[in-house]
Formats: structure tokens, C-alpha cells, sequence
């Protein structure tokens, strides 16, 4: 047992239930108790769905518990087999059946007899994968189901596009501005003279997925969902792929170069170079921003950055590489792909962090007292407590993090808007603190608090009113530091010699 | 033509699948925990409980709620781990960490499966670690949203001392109560004591804001009645006593475990009345009380007429205008009789479960407000399917519907107007001076429809797009 207040990844049938509910008419049915089809809520009012989620439930009750559930599970998949007529039923197991270890495979069995719909049960267990986890599996599950139906019936089609072509893989609801990564993948396919076979799963149907093989090659954007199917496609049909997240200049710059390399491999002859430096002198504003006064205020702010693998990594670069700050460190709570992520930013970051425990991350925050936060939604709560911006780059999110407006991560457009975000986090601290210097604030009562840096020592009313006229993002750092040096000199009371005694000691 | 005067209908009653949208009963937390200062809820179950709670709660998540999950492992699963252990650890941890005057251990689906023994561990560790345990098996096997408070008040109904506290203890619990009468001189006291009527003690159950606790305990100070406590009461340690022979009054509809338990296991006699939801039900509540505590009730009839009569701008948007309440919170009875009485004609009552003992007063008061207003009497349907009610909307095309969130913006898409529920549960709406904020909820997509007339974009969904209607 552990205690836990907040989780960054959710449960496993979440996985499953975004990747069904991101096709075009796949049903999921859960094997749930009454309550756990909040899924359908979160997707309703996060994403402002205009038609019903494709979601419901086989309900386990008291009923169940005695008389085994085989019986309703195959009627509620026949029923909706009847009532929307879907290509496909996906059985999504949840914690509880994990537990009660019904065969559910032999009802899929039987439900998909009397149904016209292709009948699944996602493979997923509760207790072994996470939400992105399940993701990744069950989209892989669905594909090789197609695949292989497709290979049965002899209706695989043999041969590539004429020209070349890619799927993108891994777009999927309630993934983080998803949405307009998608709109700005596809311009950037179109601009390097590239077809899009197909994306998937969002928006995806399913009997067009023996179609993938098509493709010259797989573009898998994030990190979290799509390798394994990538993965599946390369020893099937010796597809190649490219897992470079186009996000930042360099990156985005790096992937394509490595499409531009595959496509010379297969015969193309293709020269990206040009693209890239037009592209990234002219179009995009981040390399000419990288070079402003603006960013030049920014050379050496101290930043940390937390969130899912595939962002976490990304913006570490770009704000180390592409904006000269100073990243102390940078997490990620995807903790099964460790060894990933720190292979990627081990060069651009001061220390690596991987925690599941928001606790862990706040306190980390508290002590680093960053100019600027880049992390989830926990982490913007926390810098509001602790008066630090935050730029939100990851799930877990909220209602805002789905603007209406165009704001993809990726790309040409994708640097342009991460910029903004870099830029304005920092500006947002700085006014506070220009403001505070001139005395346009109220004066704060409450000396500044850290999360778990609360402290036990006295101030004179004299030393207190000064540290409140040090700038609030630094305010921190001075109060702990003063009151280290008067700890280690064994002083009790904190007046304004003790203050200047410390600032000359340590430079507080 | 010969006119049948036709008789008045009677309530009918159905049962459809079960299967519907509905917030799990752990969600309960979320408003107890405020409701209860000094408590802490630790909700024992998976990541699937926690994601539920972590996104319903929405902001409330981060301002350091005191409520946990102890989230279960695969090796809790498999009892290879002690969980007597395990909960005493995690107990320790909270005590140390928050010190509250009471844990509640929500038992969720998980723990009911494997069997986890949570009511014979309790005790064991309540006397090691020297604060009270309560159990409460709020899970989505059994109970759908609301009916999570039912199973924890319930479990702390057995809690409700038996005897007033000794003096000295007795100082402090009414340290409140001093401080309410602080200056006043002890014949002051006295003498608000005696504005009373002389009655058997009175409790009332259901967790409300205080505000509205307040409210409705000076509605019946009126009357001359007085309330001698309240389940749940601010703080744990200051449960009410409850005696043989007292009489209980509930607040909310879905009560009725708590009112079993008061009545079967405290001996307490229950007044069977209608719900204070709207001014016509918080009259014949308060008029029910009377009459049982032998007291002439004065001035209520004034008193209700002076509150329609303030309501009149938000009637006439709502007069005439058809309402289908898919259920999922159990207040449904009591917002339809109120919106019958406001002149509007409810098409279906969903109801998640209908316990036709616990709200006969209810029921009845309903058939009765539908004659008098010569409105249709709806047809109640218990356990709805969700499905088919969209069928039956598809066809009735109601004014508004009063849905949870994963319909609300699927239905607003089709050009048919919807009221979220779950708001009904967490704004202000018993005694008569709520009565506006139940119509200010119930006519905002009405007004919202006005503001937005003429713009000729209510359809929002292609045309032969699956489950169009
Ligand atoms: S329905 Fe059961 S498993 Fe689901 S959140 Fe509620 S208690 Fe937990």
C-alpha cells in the first residue's frame, strides 16, 4: 500500500479508452463497476466533444459478483453490436476485473459469433502498465488485428504509394495539444513533398489500417505511443521509422533529416538542407529570437522541467541548447523509460529526476527556487504557491491546456509557440519583480514559505521589511541563506547586521 | 362530445438496465472532508479510485485536501503483504502528518472483492493508535453517487454518544454554543431557551454547508422547535447525542441508510417528510415536524407565497417548458416536484435508486402537486439506461435536460438544452431562501437560449453523423 494524494499517469484502462475512443466508430465497452465511465466525462469537457464518447460500461455489481459476468458482458457487446453498428468492440478490463480473473477472452468469443462487429479484449493488466503504457499496447493490439484480418482474407495491398509516403503514429484524444501537432505534421509532410498515407489512431477507420503498409515509412512523434506499433510494422513489413520529436529547431530539424535519409536509402533523391535553413532563419521565429536582446536576458536563468518523457526532453534542450538557460534539473515521471531520458538530457541539465511523487517534485522546486517552472499541471500549482510561473508542457492538464486557437508543440509553428511560452513565463517573473521594486505591490505581510523550507528563526521588524524589498523570485534563496549563516554562527535573532553579514558571507 | 373527467393518475414506476453515467461514491469525500474539519479521509482502493477523485475534485486537488488514497498493490492483492500492517503504517503517517480527530477508511470495490476485513481491523487499530476509525463501504458495486454520504453517515450514526458528556467534558463541547451566547447573561440564555416549544429532542441528518444549517435550524426556531444537533456536525467530536426515543428528520432523499440505522440500531423515531428543496417542499417539511412535535405551525402559508412571488422573473421563463431528469444523484424526486409546482412539465424522472419508504412523504407530495397543477404525473425510472433515454429525447425533444457531463455537450451539439446535475448536489439549494438558486441553475440555458437567439446555430453535428438525433 502507499499513500498517494496525485497521480501523473492514470490508470491502465484510460490507455485503452483514449485509443478506442480516437478511431471513427470503434466502441469500448468497459468491464467496470457504476462509476468508473468518468472517462466519458474528462473526454466530454476537456476536448468540448460534440457527439456521445463511444464508451460504456458492462456494469459489475453485487449481481455479478455471485453469477460470474460472461452472460452480461456478451449481451451488452451484441446489444451495441445492433444498436450503433461499430466496426469494432474493444472489451477494456479495469482494476476490478483484474481481480476477479473471469475469462473474458472466451466471452469475446462468444460475443463476436453473434456479432457483426470485430469483437477485442484489450491486453492490459491493471497492476503491470499505466496509462500511456496501455496506450502504446493497445493501439499496437489493433493494428496487428487488422494486419493479420487483412492477411487472412488475402486483401493486404502489396506495394508502396507512387510517391513517397508516411503515417503518422500516436495522435490519440486527450493527448497534450494533439490535435494541432497534427494539423502542423501534416504541413510539414506537404511543404518536404511528402504524402500522409494515414494517422492513427485519431480519426482513423478501421479498415483502412491495411493500408499501412503502404507508407515508405512511420513517423512516431511522441515517445510514449506508437513505438511499439512503429516496432511492429518494421518486422512485418521492414517499414522504416523515425522517432525524433520534431519539437525546437534543432530537433525538428534532426528529424528531418533522418526522413530525408530514409527516403534516399529507399532510391528518392532528396535534399532537406535548404528547406531547413529557409525554414529556420526566415519562418520560424525561435532562431532569430534565440539571438535577440530578449533572449539574451534570459542567458543563464535558472529553469527545471518536469512532465512525460517526450516533453520533458524536448524542452530541456531547447531551453539549455536553443535559449542558453540554465536547466538545474529535469525529470520526467515516466519511469519506465529512465533510461531513455536520461540518455537524452543528461548533457543539457545539472541533475535528472525520475519520481511518480509530486511531493518529491515540489520540494526539489522549493529548494532550486527557479526564475521559471516548466511542468504539469501540479507543478503550476505549485509555483503559484511558491510565486514562480510556470509554463504548463505535459499531461496531466487541465480545460485551458485545450486552447481553441492554434497552438501546436511541434514544428515550425510548434517553436514559434514554445518560445512564446519560454519568453512569456520568464517576462511574467520579471514585471513581478520590477513592480516589487518600485513598490508597486502591496508589501506582503507573510514572509516568503517554502514547501519544506519553512523556517524556525526570528527576524527583527528592521531585517524583515528588507528582505521584502528583495525581488519575490529571490526572496526565497536570501531568507534561507541568511538564516543558514545565522544557524551555523549560532545566532537567534535575525537584525540587519546579521542580513549584510550573510549577503557578504555568501552572496545571498 | 362527451367530456370523461379523467381520473387522476397515479405515480408509475420502472426499472430499466442499469446502465448509466453516474459519479462513483467515493466522490463523497470531496465535500465531507470540508464538512468535517477535523477529519481525514483515506480511501482505500486502486489508481482507478485516485484518477476518479483527482479529476473530479478538480482544483480542490491542490490545496492540500485532507483526504488520501492508500493505494493498493499488486501485492496487497495477492496477500502477501500484511494490510493489517500496511494500515497501520499509513494510519501513523496521517496522524503524524495531520493529526486529525477521526480517520474514515473508504472501503471501495477492490477491498470488497478481496475480502479485506476493514470493519474488524478498525478496532484492533483505533486502540493502537488511539484515534477513531470509521468504516464506510461507499464503492461502485453497491451505491451511486450521493448515496457515498448515506453509507459514512450510517457508520457514524453508531458513533453519536449515547449520554450528554460529564460536566467538565461538557464545557468544552459546548464551547460553541458558549461562544454563540457570549455576554448575553444566564437569564438571557434561559430565556431563549424557553422560546421553545416543550418537545422530545429532535436530530437532524444529512451534511449540509453551514450556512444552510444554520438557515434551516432558525427556520424551525421559529416555529418554536429546536434542533438538538446535527449529523454530521462541524467537527467529529462534536456529534450530536442520540438517545432512545429522539426523533431524526433527514434533509436529503438519499438518506435512507442513515435513517435505518438511526431508527434499528439508536432506537429513534423518524419524521417521514418531504425534502426542504424549493419553498413548497421546505413548507411541508417544516409543517410535517410541527405536526409530529405537537406544535401549531404560524405563518408558513405568508411566508411560502412571499417567496413564489419573488421568484416570479425566473417563473415566467420556465412556465410551460418540458424538463427530463435522466438521474444520477437521487434529488431527482424532489427538484421535479419543486419544478411541477414552478409550472413545468417533467417528462421522465431517472432516479439511480428509489427508496419508496425513506421518500413516500416525497412521493406522495409529488402525485399531489401534479394534480393540483394539472400536470401529467411522470413516470419514475429506476436504474435508467442511458441509452434509451437519449432514444426518448430524440423523440419528446424536451426543453431541458438535466444530464451529467458526459451527455451535456453531445446533447447541447443537437440543439437540445441541458443542465449539468452534479451542480445540484454541491450549490446552496434547502430552505426557502435557496429556492432562487435552484431556478438561477435551472434557467441558465434558458437564458443563455435568449441571449444567443436568432444566431441560427443551435444543430452543431453533421448531418448523418453516428448517433445523430
Ligand atoms: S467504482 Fe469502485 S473501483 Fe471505481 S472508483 Fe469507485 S470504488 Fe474505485
Amino acid at each position: 500500500m502507499k499513500l498517494a494524494y496525485w497521480m501523473y499517469a492514470g490508470p491502465a484502462h484510460i490507455g485503452t479508452l483514449r485509443i478506442a475512443s480516437s478511431f471513427k466508430n470503434v466502441h469500448a465497452i468497459m468491464h467496470a463497476p457504476l462509476g468508473d465511465d468518468y472517462f466519458n466525462v474528462m473526454r466530454s469537457m476537456l476536448e468540448r466533444e460534440r457527439d456521445f464518447t463511444p464508451v460504456t460500461t458492462s456494469v459489475v455489481d453485487r449481481h455479478v459478483l455471485a453469477g460470474g459476468s460472461g452472460e452480461k458482458v456478451v449481451n451488452n457487446i451484441t446489444r451495441k453490436d445492433r444498436e450503433d453498428k461499430p466496426d469494432l468492440i474493444v472489451l477494456t478490463p479495469t482494476c476490478t476485473s483484474s481481480i476477479l480473473q473471469e475469462d473474458l477472452e472466451n466471452f469475446v468469443e462468444q460475443a463476436s459469433l453473434d456479432s457483426k462487429s470485430d469483437v477485442m479484449l484489450a491486453d492490459v493488466n491493471h497492476y503491470r502498465v499505466n496509462e500511456l503504457q496501455a496506450a502504446d499496447r493497445t493501439l499496437q493490439q489493433i493494428i496487428k488485428f487488422y494486419i493479420k484480418k487483412a492477411r487472412k482474407h488475402g486483401n493486404l495491398p502489396a506495394g508502396k504509394t507512387a510517391k513517397p509516403s508516411v503515417n503518422i503514429i500516436g495522435m490519440t484524444t486527450l493527448g497534450f495539444h494533439n490535435q494541432h501537432d497534427c494539423t502542423e505534421l501534416k504541413k510539414l509532410m506537404g511543404e518536404l513533398g511528402i504524402e500522409v498515407n494515414l494517422v492513427i489512431p485519431q480519426g482513423a477507420h478501421v479498415e483502412t489500417l491495411k493500408d499501412l503498409p503502404k507508407a515508405w515509412f512511420n513517423l512516431v512523434p511522441y515517445r510514449e505511443v506508437g513505438l511499439m506499433t512503429a516496432e511492429y510494422l518494421k518486422t512485418e513489413f521492414d517499414m522504416p521509422y523515425v522517432d525524433i520529436t520534431p519539437m525546437g529547431v534543432v530537433e525538428t530539424a534532426r528529424c528531418i533529416r533522418a526522413i530525408g535519409q530514409i527516403l534516399n536509402d529507399m532510391g528518392q533523391e532528396v535534399d532537406y538542407e535548404d528547406y531547413i535553413t529557409n525554414q529556420t532563419l526566415y519562418v520560424s521565429e525561435a532562431a532569430w529570437f534565440s539571438r535577440s536582446i530578449d533572449c539574451q536576458n534570459l542567458t543563464g536563468k535558472k529553469a527545471v522541467v518536469f512532465g512525460d518523457s517526450t516533453h520533458a526532453a524536448a524542452m530541456t534542450k531547447v531551453l539549455a541548447r536553443e535559449m542558453g538557460i540554465h536547466v538545474v534539473w529535469a525529470g520526467t515521471y515516466c519511469k519506465y523509460d529512465e533510461e531513455w531520458f536520461r540518455r537524452e538530457v543528461s548533457e543539457y541539465c545539472d541533475e535528472i529526476l525520475v519520481t511518480e511523487n509530486h511531493g518529491d517534485i515540489g520540494d526539489a522546486i522549493a529548494k532550486t527556487e527557479p526564475a521559471a517552472i516548466f511542468g504539469t499541471q501540479m507543478e503550476r500549482h505549485v509555483g503559484k504557491r511558491l510565486n514562480i510561473p510556470c509554463g504548463v508542457i505535459a499531461a496531466p492538464i487541465h480545460i485551458q491546456n485545450f486552447p481553441i486557437g492554434y497552438k501546436p508543440f511541434l514544428g515550425y509553428e510548434g517553436t514559434n509557440q514554445v518560445a512564446d511560452l519560454v519568453y512569456n513565463s520568464f517576462t511574467l517573473g520579471m514585471e513581478d519583480h520590477l513592480l516589487e521594486i518600485f513598490g508597486g505591490h502591496d508589501t506582503k505581510e507573510v514572509i516568503h514559505k517554502g514547501i519544506s523550507a519553512d523556517s524556525d528563526m526570528d527576524w527583527d521588524r528592521e531585517a524583515k521589511e528588507l528582505l521584502q524589498k528583495v525581488p519575490g523570485f529571490v526572496r526565497g534563496k536570501v531568507k534561507r541563506n541568511t538564516e543558514k549563516f545565522a544557524r551555523d554562527r549560532k545566532i537567534a535573532l535575525i537584525t540587519l547586521e546579521v542580513f549584510y553579514a550573510a549577503k557578504e558571507a555568501v552572496g545571498a | 362530445m362527451a367530456t370523461v373527467t379523467p381520473e387522476p393518475q397515479a405515480l408509475s414506476f420502472e426499472c430499466e438496465t442499469g446502465n448509466y453515467h453516474t459519479f462513483c461514491p467515493i466522490s463523497c469525500v470531496a465535500w465531507l472532508y470540508q464538512k468535517i474539519e477535523d477529519s481525514f479521509f483515506l480511501v482505500i482502493g486502486t489508481k482507478t479510485c485516485g484518477y476518479f477523485l483527482q479529476n473530479a475534485m478538480g482544483v480542490m486537488i491542490f490545496a492540500e485536501p485532507r483526504y488520501a488514497m492508500a493505494e493498493l498493490e499488486e501485492g496487497d492483492i495477492s496477500a502477501k503483504l500484511n494490510d493489517y500492517e500496511e494500515l497501520k503504517r499509513l494510519c501513523l503517517q496521517i496522524k503524524r502528518d495531520r493529526n486529525p480527530s477521526v480517520i474514515v477508511w473508504i472501503g471501495t470495490c477492490t477491498t470488497e472483492i478481496i475480502k479485506m476485513d476493514l470493519e474488524g481491523l478498525s478496532p484492533r487499530l483505533e486502540e493502537e493508535i488511539g484515534i477513531p476509525i470509521v468504516v464506510a463501504r461507499a464503492n461502485g458495486l453497491d451505491y451511486a453517487f450521493t448515496q457515498g454520504e448515506d453509507t459514512v453517515l450510517a457508520a457514524m450514526a453508531a458513533r453519536c454518544p449515547n449520554e450528554a458528556p460529564e460536566e467538565a467534558e461538557k464545557k468544552e463541547r459546548n464551547a460553541i454554543a458558549s461562544l454563540l451566547n457570549f455576554g448575553k447573561k444566564k437569564e438571557e440564555v434561559e430565556a431563549e431557551e424557553s422560546a421553545y416549544a416543550d418537545h422530545p429532542p429532535l436530530v437532524m441528518f444529512g451534511s449540509l454547508p453551514d450556512p444552510v444549517v444554520t438557515n434551516l435550524s432558525l427556520e424551525l426556531k421559529k416555529q418554536g422547535i429546536k434542533v438538538s444537533g446535527w449529523l454530521p456536525a462541524k467537527r467529529y467530536t462534536e456529534l450530536p447525542v442520540i438517545k432512545e426515543g429522539y426523533y431524526t428528520c433527514g434533509v436529503n432523499p438519499f438518506l435512507s441508510r442513515t435513517a435505518t440505522t438511526l431508527m434499528r440500531r439508536r432506537k429513534t423515531k423518524l419524521i417521514g417528510a418531504p425534502f426542504p428543496i424549493g419553498p413548497d417542499g421546505t413548507r411541508a417539511w417544516i409543517e410535517k415536524i410541527c405536526s409530529v412535535m405537537g406544535v401549531e405551525p404560524k405563518g408558513l402559508a405568508e411566508r411560502e407565497a412571499q417567496i413564489w412571488e419573488s421568484l416570479e422573473d425566473y417563473l415566467q421563463l420556465v412556465r410551460g417548458k418540458s424538463v427530463f431528469l435522466m438521474g444520477d444523484n437521487l434529488l431527482e424526486v424532489s427538484l421535479a416536484r419543486f419544478l411541477v409546482r414552478c409550472g413545468m412539465i417533467v417528462n421522465e424522472i431517472g432516479i439511480p435508486y428509489m427508496d419508496k419508504r425513506y421518500q413516500a412523504a416525497e412521493l406522495k407530495f409529488l402525485e399531489k402537486t401534479c394534480h393540483e397543477m394539472g400536470a401529467p404525473v411522470p413516470t419514475i425510472v429506476e436504474k435508467p439506461d442511458n441509452y434509451n433515454q437519449i432514444e426518448r429525447i430524440k423523440e419528446i425533444q424536451p426543453d431541458l435536460v438535466i444530464t451529467g457531463m458526459a451527455h451535456a455537450n453531445p446533447l447541447e451539439a443537437r440543439g437540445i438544452s441541458t443542465k449539468w446535475s452534479v451542480e445540484f448536489t454541491f450549490a446552496q439549494i434547502h430552505g426557502f431562501s435557496n429556492a432562487r438558486d435552484i431556478l438561477e441553475l435551472v434557467t441558465r440555458p434558458l437564458r443563455r437560449n435568449n441571449s444567443l437567439n436568432g444566431l441560427g446555430w443551435e444543430n452543431l453535428v453533421r448531418e448523418g453523423a453516428k448517433h445523430n438525433i
